[in-house]
């Protein structure tokens, strides 16, 4: 091993600074508003936010489970979470691996078909009009899942990582007299669970962030997931408050800051918690998919 | 092998043949065809019709008349959306918006992952690595949360700091002219992390056998990154950029609207042309408007994919998205 010059070791020295500050930069406002939502609302106004709790509570927290509110919201979000992620994957993998499979005469035709899609879009207007109008899916759970049962990203990487598994594996089920159905259940997705796991990561992860579509199509609070009931809370300090309201303590200032910071960690709460464990899946499996087919 | 069997025994009729060999096809692999059936329905129906309703931007759409009896009115539309200042401004932000995020990000992503790459240490480089792609997985909206804990002018973290340098408390949310520069800040905190795992992704693709003739050779960290690293990194930055180039007309509505939302103040610097359509949309309900700056925006989208994918052959030919 050739020992280490100078120059050498200041770049490595280099590298462990810049790349410790930018994990500092990604990681405190993480512990900010965590702080923060453990804190008194006086406290939050008087001292602002802060790394670390002044006047520790958790009075916030307790008020956002009191209420019926959060419990809903986290209802609609995994329902939409599971139920979609679960048939995303169901109808993006029987998509995927019939374009995987070279033998396939409208394999190609097939694939334009889809990936035209990520080249032009009806817009906005046209999208808002067929859904409220024509399908008639305002205000049902279901538009936060079906329309994004196929995205054509996911399916690519899919379809990628179907390619790279040995062509034999299927051809040798079919003589011994599988039909398609049964190699992709019972042969290929088993042996794919690298890939399952990053792209029903993503899947879950666009299921879980959903707000956007909350705010166009549904306006029953029944309805509203996680995300847009935040959006909610921040646009509308009202909302915030009848959320800290339905609590009667006499006396007690509304804590409408605290409350807005816990029901975001709340959110945030079960990424964080996963993620690490998922993570070396992912990086894996993006780096599989990332092959250009 | 059996479509060489089906070959021989096609000796019929050319317009026979061709119909046979689709039912064939069919009859042989039905199985694999009924499996892409809920795919193919699904994006026919949400991707595709939706294009059929870009006629409305030539209509004086009339909700209530529907898509096939409103009024036809041509370009009127656009000329309208094109002589309103709004428009420009609107643009200008966007592609500006955009160059930075794209250029910044790149260049951010790229540094990232060739110190995570040389980093030795097991443990150091995991723990930095999910924490620098953490923030990809929050929501905006969440985020939106963050930046106001971070820039609300009496009580904000930053306005705190600030404050403790005796430095006086600046109203981020009352002054456009900081927003591009916050909003590449968030970029990058949300983004860059987990954009270098496709480029880690190369990285750990070259052969070590490079690296080790050139320490043999004598070349110290700083050079094996420059001449090695970098050169080989080059076709996946620039199919990366191409991919983002594609979008570089569509603001990234998800981003700027649950940050910014209703603040007029910040228009000015901050309003893209997806926020300008949802307004025309939601609070003009101008329908026709929206959706001529929405053909408008897709119109150019596809040309600009197709121009970048153009380059990218003459280029380097492995970075050809088709």
């Amino acid at each position: 091993m050739i020992k280490e010059s100078a120059a050498d070791r200041i770049v490595k020295l280099s590298i462990y600074v810049l790349i410790t500050l930018f994990a500092l930069y990604c990681i405190v406002p993480f512990l900010m508003v965590i702080s923060s939502s453990m804190t008194t609302e006086t406290s939050l106004l008087r001292d602002g936010y802060g790394l670390w709790p002044k006047e520790f509570s958790l009075k916030a927290y307790e008020l956002i489970f009191k209420d019926a509110t959060i419990y809903k919201a986290y209802g609609v979000t995994l329902f939409v979470t599971i139920v979609g992620t679960a048939l995303a994957m169901l109808v993006t993998c029987a998509l995927a691996y019939p374009l995987s499979i070279k033998t396939l005469k409208y394999r190609n035709g097939i694939n334009f078909y889809v990936y035209f899609t990520m080249l032009f879009h009806g817009g906005l207007v046209a999208n808002y009009l067929l859904i409220t109008k024509y399908l008639g899916m305002a205000n049902s759970i279901w538009v936060l899942i079906i329309p994004a049962l196929v995205s054509p990203w996911n399916m690519f990487l899919m379809r990628n990582f179907f390619k790279s598994i040995d062509e034999s594996l299927a051809e040798s089920a079919k003589i011994d007299g599988a039909n398609d159905l049964y190699i992709l259940f019972r042969i290929i997705l088993p042996i794919s669970l690298p890939a399952i796991a990053t792209v029903g990561l993503f899947y879950a992860l666009a299921f879980w962030n959903k707000w956007f579509e909350a705010m166009l199509y549904i306006s029953k609070e029944d309805l509203f997931p996680l995300q847009y009931l935040i959006m909610r809370i921040m646009s509308n300090v009202e909302f915030a408050n009848t959320i800290s309201s339905k609590v009667n303590i006499p006396g007690f200032a509304t804590p409408t800051y605290t409350t807005r910071l816990a029901t975001t960690v709340v959110t945030i709460g079960p990424i964080i918690f996963l993620y690490p464990f998922l993570q070396k899946y992912f990086v894996k499996g993006l780096m599989v998919g990332a092959v250009k087919g | 092998m059996r479509e060489a069997a089906l070959q021989k025994t096609g000796s019929k009729a050319a317009g026979q043949q061709k119909k046979d060999s689709f039912f064939s096809e069919l009859h042989k692999n039905g199985l694999l065809y009924l499996l892409t059936l809920p795919g193919l329905l699904v994006v026919f129906i949400f991707s595709y019709l939706p294009i059929g309703g870009i006629v409305i931007a030539f209509q004086d759409f009339n909700p209530r008349l529907g898509l096939f009896k409103s009024e036809f009115v041509g370009l009127k539309n656009f000329s309208f959306f094109f002589e309103s200042s709004d428009t420009i401004k609107v643009m200008v932000n966007t592609l500006f918006l955009n160059t930075l995020f794209i250029g910044i990000g790149t260049l951010a992503s790229v540094a990232i992952a060739i110190m995570l790459s040389e980093l030795g240490g097991k443990w150091f480089k995991r723990i930095t690595q999910t924490i620098v792609t953490l923030p990809y997985f929050l929501s905006w909206t969440v985020i939106s949360m963050f930046i106001v804990a971070l820039l609300s002018s009496e009580n904000g973290f930053i306005n705190k700091i600030l404050g403790a340098f005796g430095i006086a408390e600046i109203s981020f949310f009352n002054e456009a002219a900081y927003w591009p520069a916050i909003l590449v800040l968030i970029k990058l905190w949300q983004g860059a992390g987990f954009g270098s795992i496709v480029y880690m992704a190369t990285i750990s693709g070259i052969n070590p056998d490079i690296y080790e003739s050139a320490s043999i050779d004598g070349a110290g960290r700083w050079k094996k990154i420059r001449f090695i690293t970098l050169p080989l990194l080059k076709p996946t930055i620039i199919l990366m950029l191409l991919l983002a180039m594609g979008g570089i007309f569509y603001g990234d509505f998800g981003m700027i609207f649950a940050i910014v939302g209703r603040n007029p103040i910040l228009y000015p610097t901050t309003d893209v042309i997806d926020t300008y359509v949802y307004r025309a949309l939601m609070d003009l309900g101008d329908m026709s408007m929206a959706a001529s700056v929405g053909v408008f925006q897709s119109m150019v989208g596809f040309i600009l994919v197709l121009t970048a994918n153009q380059m990218a052959r003459k280029f380097s030919p492995d970075s050809a998205l088709f």
